[in-house]
């Protein structure tokens, strides 16, 4: 790790301005569970480090007509915990409480999960976001078994947030504040493919920093399936976050968001089609996991990962539909 | 067996308060005075040859006290995170920051890391020559059943959770060391002809360690290492440990195994012939050929083997818990169940049928019931392919033998006039819990509580303690100890035979009394007895050993267990879950009941993580360990275990044997009976360990891995 300048700013405005004295050289640090690896590893070189974690204004998740608002240092626990999230948006809640290790869901904060980078083991080796050499891929060549099935590259690395999926599929709105002003995405847009290896794969810009999310209250039944190896400590292999606005027993609408599978947040049209006007059967479900995984393109070690994909939609449906609206 | 006050009890580990409250100083925790700290340069590359290496920078760099240059120009390297250099600064950082700045030039060179497909990996192959028995073909062609498959069981690493490294401060002509060994009393004189100092100059201290497994013998290049650096650095002690990648890469791991096997018998089970063809790599150094046949050896009447050592650019294997043990177990139980499930057979009458093969039949047979008993294997155990349902529970068995026996060592044992008493021996505990036996050892020989027993060891000034590895400890110690009490006793009996106006043998020690055999009344106390000791002597003090050749009944070797794995599989996910494990066990005579099931309970541990999850990632195109972290080489956490059933097979026969080491029989046959579980559970052989919903999925889609 090299050495580097810390601040510790106690309101927005002082920790971007302190971004944007230095931006592209400054990072943020809040739970850091992943800042500080990227540190070590010499992925982040930041020379100044702005610590938000004494911002108030960041804190908390409160509740009006309009839905709920996420401030960006809640950390893991507290959304995994929150009454308001279970019964508004049980899909962020499930993906909140499945981050399998209590230290982390108490370090781990909202806004660190949606800007933390890819765990591909080629990035953290040092060979570049796209794990390239002498111009060819080494994931497409190598060891892609926990890499993506979809998308066309040269991006093969998964998105390693827990959250995206629930947000995209929940239709989440992100607050991303500069010193010029603060500027609203939809989660949907916050999730970006690079087309190149010197880009971000988030839509954050480097004097930005990610304030709060709000999520709309639609009535709306939600679940998270993730499919994991171990119990304990360890990254989803596949996640489906699925909404369903209801008309009766019948899907008004559906949002189907696989996690873990793509280098964004991985939003299937397909599925939520194959669902609309439909039940939530175990057939149906099944239908709508087929065709999720429809177009999927695996690489050469992970056609597991599709099964795995398919799998975490249905089982995701399926314990949507038990929730009450 | 009844007669006996301390050994057979279950007193906790005399180590567990100091360890669970933090309180216990691992040689890695450790600062002392001006003490410096060391960190590597190591390759990035597989294989490459050293052109320049250029360490000005980092020796300008402020704090920064020592550079040693390990690899210098013209080096060729045969492995990623092989050690090029090594710096020791008056900070971590410092040093960190200092071997960034030594600018080393590679010339790449070919290299090979991946093990499993033969058809790659035998060009880096030694033949290891073939062996046969009766007339496998006609066996084969004869047999009413035959079954072939391949199976394989990948590298896995031992994981210790304090690194390999040591502190060393080399001062003129003398060193001092705080290591992280399972050998204290061998670890100077394997370090003095590299350094060329006399080993009796070499002082070795360790209280406690952090985890062996069988990969912490020797001193390894890191002791060299901060013994240079600490010379370089004016003798200042130097703090020199791996970090988690080293750690996981350099420091030793468990080979690999794989086979194409064909088993060749009778309906009813019996077991015919056997053909291998197996290999497997353990780093550069090739790979050892695991013992196949697996407990039945050359007894199954017809066969043929060969073995291919492959040799991969990667550091050396190390033992690891029963080396080459588990590898076999794996092989040899996956093809006899599969042989079982062809043959239409209950695979625990396979082991019943083919008993004979082995070694003391009448143990393993009594050992099957048992372990049939405890896994509810007749209401559970369904034949492959009947099980319906997503999720669908398997039942599956593997068996283990080992030496174990007692290594040489020497223990002294003294009794001052005050009473008090010493126990000392140069050995070292690994966790297992040696402290504590060898207290309750000497309690039991001089009729004393554990707590009038003080014990000392970890050091290489006192007699000598011998390795703890084979599973050799327990029986060395507690023989020793045993003698070095004897021996003391009976200075301590001629002491206070005129007091009690007896002949010394006629004296016997129990409950804290020196008293006359079979007669209570004509007794003194201990104190009382001690101060008897003559004052010119001061104190007595005898030395007992522990000699393998003659272990005069207090120990003796040979191991046997059969374990059931219970599990269940989510069909749609190939995500394997432990519902139980059940090991039977005997060692002999056990001296603490709680310390040997706790023995089996980590071992079971160790071996369900590897089973479901553990390998070592490589690519093959850069040859880099991609998991040389204990993030994606998954260990299993205590949720992944399930619950785990111990039997100690304490019966009589067993018990009069001796005692005989447990540390490595229970960690053997653990992949082969997750591996069996899931192969009755999922009606698919999983050819390869680990059972991870990659592998599992691709044998139910019916990809190749």
């Amino acid at each position: 790790m090299n050495s580097f300048e810390y601040a510790n700013p106690t309101t927005v405005q002082e920790a971007t301005a302190l971004l944007s004295a230095k931006a592209g050289d400054a990072d943020i640090l809040a739970g850091g569970t992943d800042l500080i690896s990227c540190m070590k590893d010499h992925l982040h070189t930041p020379k100044r480090v702005v610590n938000i974690k004494g911002i108030k204004e960041l804190e908390g998740i409160s509740k009006s007509d309009a839905g709920l608002r996420i401030g960006a240092l809640v950390t893991m626990d507290e959304l995994a915990k929150n009454a308001d999230v279970q019964s508004i948006a049980k899909a962020l809640s499930d993906a909140a409480s499945g981050i399998p290790s209590p230290q982390i869901r108490h370090m781990g904060t909202v806004g660190g999960d949606l800007c933390q980078r890819p765990r591909c083991w080629y990035y953290r080796q040092g060979f570049g976001l796209f794990g390239m050499k002498d111009g060819k891929s080494l994931v497409t060549m190598g060891e892609n078994q926990y890499h993506s099935i979809f998308g066309e590259g040269p991006a093969h690395f998964v998105s390693a947030s827990s959250l995206g999926s629930a947000l995209v599929a929940l239709g989440a709105k992100i607050k991303l504040v500069s010193a010029k002003g603060p500027r609203e995405v939809a989660a949907s847009a916050f999730f970006v493919v690079p087309s190149s290896d010197s880009q971000r794969e988030i839509a954050l810009r480097p004097d930005e920093i990610l304030t709060e999310i709000t999520i709309p209250d639609g009535a709306v039944k939600s679940a998270t399936y993730e499919v994991r190896q171990k119990e304990a400590l360890d990254w989803p292999l596949a996640s489906a976050s699925v909404v369903l606005h209801m008309k009766g027993a019948a899907v008004a609408s559906a949002k189907v968001v696989l996690g873990h599978v793509a280098p964004k947040p991985w939003d299937s049209a397909d599925a939520a089609k194959a669902l609309a006007g439909k039940s939530i059967s175990a057939d149906n479900a099944e239908a709508a996991g087929k065709a999720a995984v429809a177009n999927a393109q695996p690489l050469s070690m992970n056609a597991y990962k599709v099964t795995l994909a398919r799998v975490a939609v249905k089982r995701a449906l399926l314990d949507a539909a038990k929730q009450k609206a | 067996m009844e007669t006996r006050k301390q050994i057979g009890k279950s007193p906790r580990r005399l180590d567990g308060p100091l360890k669970s409250a933090g309180k216990a100083k691992y040689s890695s925790d450790l600062n002392m005075k001006g003490m410096l700290y060391g960190v590597y340069l190591s390759s990035p590359h597989a294989h490459a040859r050293v052109t320049s290496i250029d360490t000005s920078a980092a020796e300008k760099t402020t704090g920064v006290k020592a550079v040693h240059v390990i690899a210098p120009e013209g080096t060729e390297v045969y492995w990623q995170y092989k050690e090029i250099a090594a710096v020791a600064a008056t900070s971590e950082e410092i040093a960190r920051d200092a071997v960034r700045k030594i600018k080393v030039q590679y010339e790449q060179m070919p290299h090979l890391v991946k093990d499993a497909d033969l058809n790659k990996a035998a060009s880096r192959g030694k033949a290891a020559g073939e062996f046969v028995v009766g007339d496998i073909d006609k066996a084969l062609q004869e047999a009413e059943v035959t079954v072939e498959g391949t199976y394989g069981i990948p590298m896995a690493d031992h994981v210790c959770l304090e690194p390999h490294g040591c502190i060393v401060q080399w001062q003129g002509d003398t060193i001092n060391a705080w290591p992280s060994t399972q050998f204290v009393s061998g670890w100077a004189g394997q370090l003095a002809p590299n350094l060329k100092v006399p080993a009796a100059n070499i002082k070795v201290k360790m209280d406690f360690i952090g985890g062996g497994f069988g990969s912490k013998f020797a001193p390894g290049p890191w002791a060299e290492a901060a013994a240079n650096l600490s010379k370089k650095a004016d003798g200042a002690p130097v703090k020199l440990y791996l970090d988690r990648a080293m750690e996981m890469a350099v420091a030793g791991h468990r080979p690999s195994g794989y086979a194409k096997i064909k088993v060749g018998g009778k309906k009813d089970g019996t077991i015919t012939a056997w053909q291998s063809d197996s290999w497997g790599s353990g780093g550069m150094n090739g790979g050892p050929q695991p013992p196949l046949p697996y407990v039945y050896g050359n007894n199954v009447p017809n066969q043929r083997r060969s073995h291919m050592g492959i040799s991969t650019n990667m550091a050396g294997s190390q033992a690891w818990r029963a080396p080459n043990n588990q590898q076999a177990a794996y092989l040899t139980c996956s093809a006899f169940e599969d042989f079982a499930a062809k043959a239409g057979c209950d695979p625990m009458t396979v082991y019943q049928v083919n008993a004979g093969l082995g070694p003391r039949p009448e143990l393993y047979r009594y050992q099957l019931e048992k372990a049939a008993e405890l896994s509810e294997w007749k209401k559970l155990w369904k034949p492959r392919g009947q099980q319906t349902g997503n999720m669908r529970r398997g039942l599956g068995m593997g068996f283990n033998i080992w030496q174990g026996g007692g290594h040489n060592c020497t223990a002294r044992l003294t009794i001052h006039p005050d009473g008090s008493v010493v126990l000392e021996m140069g050995t070292q505990d690994l966790g297992t819990g040696t402290r504590t036996i060898m207290t309750q050892v000497a309690a039991e020989t001089l009729g004393l509580q554990m707590n009038q027993v003080k014990l000392v060891i970890g050091d290489n000034a006192l007699p000598p303690g011998g390795a703890s590895g084979g599973s050799t400890t327990v029986g060395g110690v507690s023989s020793a100890t045993r003698k070095a009490a004897v021996n003391s006793l009976m200075k301590l009996f001629e002491a206070a035979a005129p007091a009690l106006g007896a002949q010394p043998e006629e004296l016997e020690a129990v409950d804290a009394h020196i008293r006359v055999k079979g007669n209570p009344n004509k007794s003194i106390t201990w104190a009382a007895a001690c101060k008897k000791i003559p004052p010119g002597d001061g104190k007595i003090s005898e030395t007992g050993a522990n000699d393998q050749r003659n272990p005069m009944g207090l120990n003796s070797a040979g191991a046997a267990g059969i374990q059931v794995a219970d599990v269940s599989v989510d069909m749609e996910t190939g995500i394997v879950k432990m519902n139980r494990f059940v090991a039977v066990q005997d060692c002999g005579l056990i001296i603490n009941p709680r310390l040997a099931e706790s023995q089996v309970y980590g071992a079971i541990i160790m071996g369900i993580s590897t089973a479901l999850f553990e390998e070592r990632i490589f690519d093959d195109e850069t040859g880099r360990m991609l998991n040389a972290d204990m993030e994606f080489y998954k260990l299993a956490g205590i949720r992944d275990i399930g619950d785990i059933v111990v039997h100690m097979d304490i019966r009589p026969e067993n018990d009069k044997r001796g005692v005989i080491g447990l540390g490595e029989p229970p960690a053997v046959a653990i992949c082969a009976a997750v591996g069996n579980a899931v192969a009755n559970a999922t009606g698919v052989r999983v050819p390869t360990m680990p059972m991870t919903a990659m592998n599992v999925l691709n044998a139910l889609e019916g990809r190749k891995a």
